[in-house]
């Protein structure tokens, strides 16, 4: 009971902290901030279906793709950039974000047949070939994605407020709201919500079902799991978290390019549960917040850490390069000495603590529990 | 009828290639149950070796020094990491490989940066004419080692005691082990065979008509991935058929570039994967995978 109680204090006080955060910190952290966030709702999307189902992705990147660009096209108007004219339908923002989950949604059901019937590794394999298969649409279909270049980001707008630097600046409580500090609060309020939903598809009959396929596929359907059905269930629930990880990603960049949808961005989401640890909510959130501020952290600080070098120089490691070095080794690492990530060892710690304080009892004896 | 030709002679001999990669997958699943995400990355450093090497010690000897490092390093990751991992099952043992694959890539690319850096391969870009189909003398190479050391492969598999433990081992584990086999010899084994036929293949990606090495060459050699799998990721015929297919497959689309319009533009990138994927609708075990009979 008392655990459940500090639990939720930690919670509101890490809420209250974010809440405030847009107060005090620059633009890099807020920058950083956000693209945390929207990793995060990605990388609990993956988790959903690497960690509690058992199927390894590696096509994640695609449906952050098809999130960002759906929204990009659905909400741009159509326009001549340098000579090509790009298409778009000039919808609300909001509907075209709606839209653009539902889409990745819709781009992760098409997949049933592949998704519904292969398992764990070889899954892998094939949603390898959706990130290729991406890469090459968003490369050809230039109408609509603006080819290599990419496109620009129409900002958000909801009811007339806009998620965008305005040229006349907001004020609350003496702080300038910009683009930034305005996402910051889309991006908080969407993560929330996306992880309070994960939670409870995780922790009730659904989340204990994609446990039991992942743990003993035959068990679950002798108990009358639908095995297929709810493999595909959790690839398309997967692809909208990812959706919405892509449209909140376009909103922070304010520019799509097919670049940064490729297998790397797949591998890093990877690694984000892994470290963070997998089936947990709270593992992706930490996994994501680790694996994407780490190499902003090393290019903004790079001078101080030894073997690094400031971008641009030769010779030592580039902070990019050194980050992946770095959650590469951090990757193995845990699922050698780490199982549950780094939120397994929290717990881990935990446990012993709670140990130590009560020593010398084989039995757990609780007298307030104890029936009258 | 010479464009014809000529594909098929490029596409069997780039599958060739190709089938050499999806062997050392098929070996190490059969081994060990494990997908290895690594094994490009081990091809990768396989090239980089022989790269560096040829300059100092020649060509023939830099092949031998790099396959036999390329077999020596696939054996240190799966002594130094995989055996070590006590949880989960082969699931948790694929996705480590994925963590090896991301630090091997990084410094094995930082180390080359964006060079493209030559192997030193005594053929260059010299042809051979048969009538009026023209054929690289390194098509014709890479053809003939890779058959050479394909059937080396299966004869010693089906032969040598190695090869009768190593299918044991894949047979059913525990009986194995029970007879006598050594797991851990079979699987160390299986990732140094695995590593010495990516660095053979490495060497054949990297030579005419592609201009070397370079940090894009561990993605070409991903191909061999859905090769694998659509014939099968437990077969080792299946290997062969998929990498041949894979490898006709993308001459063919190569070839036929400018009369198809679907063709242009990379499609040959993406081509192996479609037919990965079509494969898989139909035959979710491959072409010549074993389904998994369950007993209940």
């Amino acid at each position: 009971m008392s655990e459940r109680r500090v639990t939720a204090a930690a919670a509101a006080v890490g809420l209250a902290v974010l809440l405030a955060v847009p107060f005090y910190a620059g633009p890099f952290w807020l920058q950083a901030g956000l693209f945390a966030m929207a990793a995060a709702i990605g990388a609990i999307g993956l988790n959903v279906l690497t960690g509690a189902a058992g199927q390894l992705s590696m096509g994640h990147a695609f449906f952050l793709a098809v999130g960002a660009y759906t929204y990009v096209w659905l909400a741009a108007e159509p326009e001549e950039a340098a000579g090509r004219t790009l298409s778009g339908l000039g919808w609300p923002t909001w509907t075209a974000a709606v839209a653009a989950v539902a889409v990745a949604g819709i781009a992760g059901g098409a997949c049933s047949p592949i998704a519904g019937r292969l398992k764990g590794p070889a899954l892998g394999i094939a949603t390898l070939a959706l990130v290729f298969l991406g890469q090459h649409v968003m490369l050809r279909a230039d109408s609509v994605t603006g080819g290599v270049n990419g496109r620009a980001v129409p900002p958000m707008e909801l009811l007339g407020f806009r998620f965008a630097d305005t040229p006349q600046p907001l004020y609350v409580l003496g702080v300038p709201f910009g683009g930034l500090e305005r996402l910051w609060y889309l991006a908080l309020l969407l993560l929330v919500l996306a992880g309070l939903f994960a939670r409870g598809v995780l922790r009730s009959r659904p989340g204990r079902a994609l446990n039991t396929i992942r743990d003993n596929e035959i068990a679950a359907g002798a108990m009358g799991v639908p095995v297929a059905r709810y493999r595909a269930a959790a690839f398309v629930l997967s692809s909208m978290y990812a959706g919405l990880a892509g449209v909140l990603v376009a909103l922070a960049f304010q520019r799509t390019v097919p670049e940064y949808f490729g297998l790397t961005l797949a591998l890093d989401y990877l690694a984000m549960i892994v470290i963070g640890g997998l089936g947990t909510v709270a593992g992706a959130v930490t996994g994501a917040v680790f694996v994407s501020v780490l190499p902003m952290l090393l290019t903004r600080y790079g001078d101080a850490v030894p073997l690094v070098a400031p971008p641009g120089s030769s010779g030592g490691m580039s902070p990019a390069e050194a980050a992946r070095l770095l959650y590469g080794v951090a990757f193995v690492a845990v699922l050698l000495y780490l199982p549950g990530g780094v939120l397994g060892l929290a717990a881990r710690i935990r446990i012993r603590l709670r140990a130590r304080r009560r020593p010398a009892s084989p039995l757990p004896s609780r007298p307030e529990e104890t029936p009258a | 009828m010479s464009t014809i030709v000529e594909i098929l002679v490029n596409g069997l001999a780039s599958g060739a290639v190709y089938a050499l990669i999806a062997l050392g997958f098929v070996v190490i699943f059969k081994a060990t149950e494990v997908i290895n995400f690594a094994h490009t990355s081990l091809l990768l450093a396989g090239g980089y070796l022989v790269a560096v090497l040829h300059d100092d010690i020649g060509f023939a000897g830099a092949v031998l020094a790099g396959v036999a490092a390329t077999a020596v390093l696939a054996t240190l990751v799966e002594l130094v990491v995989l055996r070590r991992v006590r949880t989960g099952g082969h699931a948790t043992l694929s996705i480590v490989t994925i963590g090896v694959d991301i630090v091997l890539t990084v410094e094995l690319t930082r180390r080359i940066g964006t060079e493209v850096l030559p192997l030193g391969d005594p053929w260059g870009d010299r042809v051979v004419r048969i009538g009026d189909v023209t054929i690289a003398q390194t098509r014709i190479a890479a053809f003939a080692v890779a058959v050479a050391v394909i059937a080396a492969f299966l004869l010693a598999f089906r032969f040598t005691s190695w090869g009768v433990a190593m299918r044991a081992a894949a047979e059913n584990r525990r009986t194995a082990a029970l007879m006598g086999v050594r797991l851990g010899r079979v699987s160390a084994g299986a990732w140094a065979v695995a590593g010495a036929l990516a660095a053979l293949a490495a060497l054949f990606m990297c030579v005419f008509p592609t201009p070397g090495l370079d940090r894009t060459t561990s993605l070409a050699a991903l191909k061999a991935l859905p090769a694998a799998v659509l014939g099968g990721i437990d077969s080792t015929t299946g290997a062969l058929v998929g990498g041949v297919l894979i490898g006709i497959t993308e001459a063919a689309v190569v070839g036929y570039q400018n009369d198809v319009a679907l063709f242009g533009g990379g499609f040959a990138e993406i081509a192996p994967y479609l037919l990965m994927t079509v494969v898989l609708l139909a035959r979710p075990a491959g072409l010549f995978g074993t389904r998994e009979p369950a007993r209940v």
